[in-house]
């Protein structure tokens, strides 16, 4: 089964990563799941390991650390994996772009699918996204 | 016991060993020692008064490397802050406090990797903050310090 | 586990993790628990993960623009970093912040003790298998992330600090808001109090369980909650008076226990006694300029230090009378209180692990990954992340099953 019908049967499985966040993004993040906004009820769940991932939810500014990992991360998830860069730290690196301990931004590191700014971004914002993803994989647009 | 009364004992156990004594307010006192004297004035501050070990900060000036251990004493409101000069820039090097207090460890640590500091006695000076692959010798809070090329700054091949 | 008149939250299927991501097999681990049969016999930890060089860039701005940067260096203590990095300034040269703007300053920092608080509670609960307490703490936060929206724009970063006063004023309406908002929560937290507190399930899962002795805790000089659940009655907002918090009445909590229920019990009494800091400041709040319009910064040195949801933030900063710091040194409380972990989880057994390392309430962002070792066999990796959510929840259902006679 392709990726599309296999997705249609189930939850799409988004794996979240961190590169050296301040964790605001990581917390509105989990925000999703709460009653509020419930992520869940668009058949959206996280999951505990990369090789279960259909999206990579990346957050923080690829410090040097862990700008590696999160590369041998996108390497370990299954193929097709779309990956998001979250918040400005995500996007562009954001306040710590001249650090002496940041790297590239996450674009120029693995490729990135979707960009969600803001800091941190709203759920409003992270629900928007995602769920314009899913339908671009659900091959609904 | 207020700062004011710490002081008065600190003045007794230390005489003239105190080179400069700072009551910039009732609540901020900064003295200066030599940094021989830092494990007794620890000993005093922590262990003796009851001070708690806050944390210690370094500075690179252009005649010396200058660490302020920072005493916190809760009851009476007061923050103590310890002086010492690394005036060998070449070869800063100063008693680790970490064997006699484990509060101490990771911030000794970290000003050896950031600064170049040598605690002599820590028994762990292993990296703390800095990634495996930074180079050796290369101290970031330096005022000396020169950033990495851009090259050097993309993500290894793995 | 559900309260009368609640709505039955439908289980969750996410997991969250430990932290962000998990360990690959080769990788150099963060936390390295080694184990022999269930029990943990060292502990260690390499960090770094997040180290983004704050205090070298906020030398290279300008004071103001400091402020921003550590404002992001943990996202839940995000109004203490800047209001001790403000505090240190003000030392500097003695500069006098208007009265309305240290209520101000005060308004917001028990928001965020609220907020932070509620949502340690809500990730307490989800590792231990209490998903409710999860959904209603991160609910009844939202209550508290409405406020902040509403007074400074965002949900967290609410940019309010400035040298010398804060940089937005609140309106009646806002001051209204904040106590109607007040008086809808905590009924909620008097609930949730009474459900996690009485609960005997919790008490036999958490009491006794990675004890920090208070001769520990002196020694490592650990800080807030972690501190005041082994006995010791530190607190800045009592001991070092700053903003409003010296006109003020308010109890500084302490257990004596020093495990993870004593931590638990701090927190949560915590809560309550924020909400009626709160309405003291509303109702107290002096009219008048929020703002002393500093225009420059003298020579000198200066440290500000306040009391943050974990213990805490200490701030130093030297200017050489330009607009830029010499130095900014900056400690977040969860350094002092990461090393405890030598003391309270080494002899402890695994699937204690995970509950014992968050009730020292970590920066979240600190708890990044987490390899199991078994003793002798360095590198073989013998348990996840998962696996230790996973073992933490099992116990606390073989409890439940001793304690109450039903299972989950």
């Amino acid at each position: 089964m392709g990726l599309k019908e296999n997705i249609l049967s189930r939850s799409i499985y988004v794996f979240h990563a961190s590169s050296g966040s301040c964790n605001n993004c990581d917390i509105e993040i989990i925000d999703c799941l709460t009653p509020r906004y419930d992520i869940e009820r668009f058949g959206i769940q996280l999951v505990g390991s990369v090789r279960h991932a259909d999206i990579l939810l990346c957050t923080g500014s690829c410090n040097r650390q862990s700008a590696p990992r999160i590369k041998k991360l996108y390497e370990q998830a299954p193929k097709p994996c779309f990956v998001v860069a979250f918040g400005a730290c995500g996007c562009s690196r954001g306040l710590f772009k001249d650090s002496y301990n940041t790297t590239d931004p996450l674009d120029k590191i693995i490729p990135v699918d979707l960009y969600i700014p803001g800091c941190p971004p709203r759920p409003e914002a992270i629900i928007d996204g995602i769920v314009k993803l899913t339908k671009k994989l659900r091959g609904e647009v | 016991m207020t700062g004011s009364e710490i002081l008065s004992k600190m003045r007794e156990r230390f005489g003239g060993r105190l080179k400069e004594v700072s009551e910039k307010s009732p609540k901020r006192i900064y003295v200066t020692i030599d940094r021989a004297d830092i494990r007794e004035m620890t000993q005093f501050l922590h262990f003796d008064m009851g001070c708690r070990f806050n944390i210690a900060s370094a500075v690179d000036t252009d005649k010396a490397f200058e660490i302020l251990y920072h005493f916190t004493k809760d009851d009476a409101g007061v923050v103590f802050s310890v002086r010492v000069f690394l005036t060998d820039k070449n070869k800063p090097e100063i008693d680790a406090l970490t064997p006699m207090m484990r509060g101490a460890e990771w911030i000794e640590r970290e000003i050896h990797e950031l600064f170049g500091v040598t605690f002599t006695g820590h028994p762990n000076p292993e990296r703390l903050l800095l990634p495996d692959d930074w180079p050796d010798g290369v101290y970031p809070l330096r005022r000396d310090f020169v950033p990495p090329k851009r090259d050097d700054r993309e993500v290894k091949k793995s | 586990m559900n309260p009368p008149n609640q709505p039955d939250f439908k289980a969750l299927k996410s997991m969250i993790p430990i932290g962000p991501y998990h360990p690959l097999q080769e990788e150099p681990e963060f936390y390295k628990l080694v184990i022999d049969g269930e029990k943990v016999v060292d502990i260690d930890v390499r960090i770094g993960w997040n180290h983004r060089g704050i205090e070298k860039l906020s030398e290279s701005k300008h004071f103001d623009q400091s402020i921003f940067i550590v404002e992001r260096i943990c996202g839940i203590c995000s109004s203490s970093h800047p209001i001790a990095c403000v505090q240190a300034v003000e030392d500097i040269g003695g500069i006098e912040v208007p009265e309305r703007a240290l209520y101000l300053r005060t308004v917001t920092q028990e928001l965020e003790r609220i907020h932070s608080h509620l949502l340690w509670l809500g990730l307490a609960g989800h590792f231990l298998g209490y998903n409710t307490v999860f959904m209603w703490a991160w609910k009844y936060r939202e209550l508290i992330c409405d406020i902040m929206e509403a007074v400074t724009g965002n949900r967290q970063n609410y940019a309010m600090m400035k040298v010398g006063g804060v940089r937005r004023d609140l309106t009646p309406d806002q001051s209204a808001l904040i106590l109607k908002k007040l008086d809808e929560l905590l009924p909620k937290v008097e609930m949730l109090k009474g459900a996690v507190l009485d609960d005997p399930v919790l008490q036999a899962r958490l009491k006794g369980v990675g004890i920090l002795k208070k001769e520990d805790a002196l020694e490592y000089s650990a800080l807030g909650p972690t501190s005041r659940a082994s006995g010791i009655p530190a607190d800045v907002r009592r001991d070092h008076p700053y903003a409003a918090y010296g006109r003020l009445k308010f109890n500084v909590i302490t257990q004596e226990e020093g495990d993870v229920f004593a931590r638990l019990v701090v927190r949560v009494l915590e809560i309550v006694e924020s909400i009626e800091i709160l309405r003291q400041c509303i109702k107290d709040m002096p009219k008048g300029p929020i703002d002393a319009n500093v225009k420059d910064v003298p020579e000198g040195e200066g440290i500000g230090h306040v009391e943050a949801p974990r213990g805490e933030c200490f701030h130093y900063i030297r200017s050489d009378g330009t607009n830029s710091p010499v130095r900014h040194k900056v400690r977040a409380p969860t350094y002092m209180n990461f090393p405890t972990f030598k003391s309270t989880v080494v002899g402890q057994t695994v699937s204690d692990a995970t509950i014992i390392l968050a009730a020292i309430d970590p920066c979240y962002c600190c708890t990044e990954r987490l390899t199991v070792v078994r003793a002798g066999k360095r590198k073989e990796v013998a348990l996840t992340a998962e696996d230790l959510i996973r073992l933490c929840r099992e116990k606390t259902k073989k409890i439940k099953e001793k304690v109450t006679g039903n299972g989950i």
